[in-house]
């Protein structure tokens, strides 16, 4: 058993059971299993009891981390800085402190220019005890994010939590270099209570599971070009998938946020009268497309590569 | 104020400014001279997939057109579009990329200001007004990340509880006060003098290199945790290598 | 919210090298355990914020109970609590002591 100092204290929340799912692991097992072994350098840990200042008001507990997790580790052997939110943490919601260590994360980054960024999404959106705090801190996050790409930094996104990617999380991740996403996952704006209560149930039941994960779930995401790489539910499999997009990131220009225009402008265009995802897999020239959320992770990735190739020069 | 007198009193000098389907484009004169590209939404038009395109769209011409034109954004919105269309074609995309381009068109020189002068909610709000550079607002504009009533459902306490609470704190409630306060809002403009001369008077100002709204947050005592913690782990961060 | 703080004497000191730990999240019937070892030998406190109101003889005994059964002298263990039920918060004292000891579940 190593000796550990009190500058370099790696933190690693005790599993209940050792797993190698990503949606079951909490964030500081997802770090701990992205990452190289005893790489992890953590800023702003547990034990400097950053809380919100806000919950209070409300009678609800705090955590000492404020459900985000910043630091500095190494994939093989090279630096990357990773950021990730318990998402069963006011689920995972971006609260004052919460966003505020990512923003200083992604600032750093930009001014390193050095290494890339790794964001393990797991997120309801803005907290709504903190909402105008979440809110800002979300604009803050994703100015500091394109600043970073533009200095050259890759930041990649990871999603495939329990609360998703939703709301403010939503944004961010689509200003990030890349995502990689899992069937868990789901990348959305607006939540499904909410369309529910805005348009009714007859146009979106929130309660029809396989409704919500074609409309949002990480394999729809995948095939209409919201994620470059549909990851299986393990943390190697993100690993690898943080790996190889790392590699893919060249920092946006004018040409890249053009071609972003053309690509949004032809989704309309391809898929604007679609009334469900089946319409939009079946356009994209799936023969089955009801068979899709019953595809294995390998038959999925397969299917997926044939119908619609990721691009890496368009986000 | 409504639409056109903010129009009539921010272009004086003339504009050719055109409003349509809920969505403002065009180009205004400043009382230097200069032209000023504008867009925006009014009505409290909700800001679905159709209508961040466009208005990403015209960024990115005033990009092409190069020079340094500064951009204004004008705000009277709803939210995102809630809709299950929206979310199927991938709004979150099409919401950041608006935010993408007017923060591209900034740093390649052409100023963003945004005049919050009615209502924005939750998605809209983070793409148009927080993704400028200066937010300017006017009184009786109104803010919001969600209403109450939502608010209560969520959180299931009362709309009165919610009231009550907000009185000790400018951090989670709707309105203008509260996002002056946390930071969002630079300058509350004075509908009674010239905005002509207010905006030429905001763009004449230095430049912030840096985002520096948690730092006002800071300074009003809306935020008083946001702008310390990420300095702290920026400074970490460097000092780690 | 409440706050709760008790001070025991413990039997030895809590084995290992490891500095600090931590255990569990908050959410509704779980809790979060910081360990830091920080105090003497023969001492362990037990910091405690909850949601849930009014347990204070619950946390006595529970906490008692860890004391006497792991020995955590040297430990100081800060919860944050979402209403966890006595077992649930058994369990994190456990795996607390078990992450200062350097076992892994």
């Amino acid at each position: 058993m190593s000796t550990v100092t009190l500058d370099n204290a790696k933190v690693a929340r005790q599993p209940l059971v050792s797993t190698n799912s990503w949606y079951e692991a909490s964030a500081r097992q997802r770090v701990e299993g992205l990452l190289d072994a005893n790489s992890f350098v953590e800023f702003i840990g547990p034990e400097m009891r950053e809380m919100s200042p806000h919950l209070a008001l409300f009678d609800l507990p705090e955590q000492f981390d404020d459900g985000m997790v910043v630091g500095l580790g190494r994939i093989d052997g090279a630096p990357v800085l990773v950021a990730a939110q318990e998402g069963r943490f006011m689920g995972g919601a971006f609260g004052e402190v919460h966003g505020a260590k990512l923003t200083g994360l992604l600032r750093a980054a930009r001014d390193m220019a050095s290494m890339p960024v790794l964001i393990l999404f797991d997120t309801g959106g803005v907290r709504l005890q903190e909402a105008n705090a979440g809110e800002l801190a979300i604009a803050e996050i994703m100015r500091a994010l394109m600043e970073a790409r533009f200095a050259g930094v890759p930041v990649v996104g990871l999603v495939g939590g329990r609360s998703g990617c939703y709301g403010g999380g939503g944004l961010i991740a689509g200003s990030c270099s890349a995502l990689a996403v899992s069937e868990q996952g789901r990348i959305s704006v607006s939540g499904p209570e909410v369309i529910e209560t805005n348009r009714g149930v007859e146009e979106f039941d929130s309660k029809d599971r396989a409704l919500v994960w074609r409309t949002m779930g990480g394999k729809h995401r995948r095939l209409i070009g919201g994620a470059e790489v549909f990851a299986d539910d393990t943390i190697e499999s993100f690993r690898n998938a943080a790996r190889y997009l790392i590699e893919l990131a060249p920092a946006p220009t004018l040409d890249t946020l053009e071609a972003e225009q053309a690509r949004l402008a032809q989704r309309i265009h391809d898929f604007g009268d679609c009334a469900d995802a089946l319409d939009i897999w079946r356009s994209l020239g799936a023969s089955e497309p009801e068979t899709i959320p019953a595809l294995s992770y390998e038959a999925f990735v397969a299917l997926a590569d044939r119908l619609q190739e990721p691009r890496h020069d368009a986000r | 104020m409504t639409l056109d007198k903010i129009l009539a009193s921010l272009f004086p000098a003339g504009h050719d400014v055109v409003r349509e389907r809920g969505l403002i484009a065009g180009q205004g004169r400043l009382p230097d001279g200069g032209a000023i590209a504008v867009i925006g939404v009014e009505g409290q038009t909700p800001v679905g997939v159709e209508e961040a395109a466009q208005l990403a769209g015209n960024v990115i011409e005033v990009i092409k057109s190069g020079g340094n034109e500064p951009i204004l954004v004008l705000i009277d919105s709803g939210s995102q579009r809630m809709s299950k269309r929206d979310e199927l074609l991938g709004i979150n995309e099409f919401l950041a990329h608006l935010a993408k381009c007017l923060i591209l068109a900034d740093k390649l020189g052409h100023r963003t200001v945004g005049l919050l002068y009615g209502h924005t909610a939750a998605g809209a709000f983070i793409a148009t007004a927080l993704a400028t550079r200066t937010l300017l607002a006017l009184p009786g504009a109104e803010p919001a990340v969600m209403d109450l009533p939502s608010m209560s459902r969520v959180t299931k306490l009362s709309i009165d509880v919610l009231k009550e609470k907000a009185k000790s704190t400018p951090v989670f409630a709707p309105g203008l006060d509260n996002l002056f306060q946390t930071g969002a809002v630079a300058v509350t403009l004075d509908p009674a003098s010239s905005l002509a001369d207010q905006l030429q008077a905001q763009l004449s100002r230095p430049a912030e290199r840096d985002d520096n709204r948690d730092q006002l947050g800071a300074e009003r005592n809306g935020r008083p945790k946001a702008a310390d913690i990420a300095r702290r782990v920026y400074e970490l961060a460097r000092a780690s290598v | 919210m409440e706050t709760l703080n008790y001070r025991n004497k413990a039997q030895q000191r809590a084995k290992g090298t490891r500095r600090q730990a931590i255990v569990g999240v908050v959410a509704s019937g779980n809790l979060e355990v910081l360990v830091e070892r920080i105090l003497p030998d023969g001492e362990c406190e037990v910091d405690i914020r909850t949601a849930a109101e009014g347990f204070g003889e619950v946390w006595q005994a529970v906490i008692s109970d860890f004391v006497e059964r792991r020995s955590p002298g040297g430990l100081k263990l800060s919860i944050n609590d979402g209403g966890a039920r006595p077992d649930t918060v058994a369990l994190r004292l456990a795996q607390a002591v078990s992450a200062m000891e350097g076992e892994r579940t």
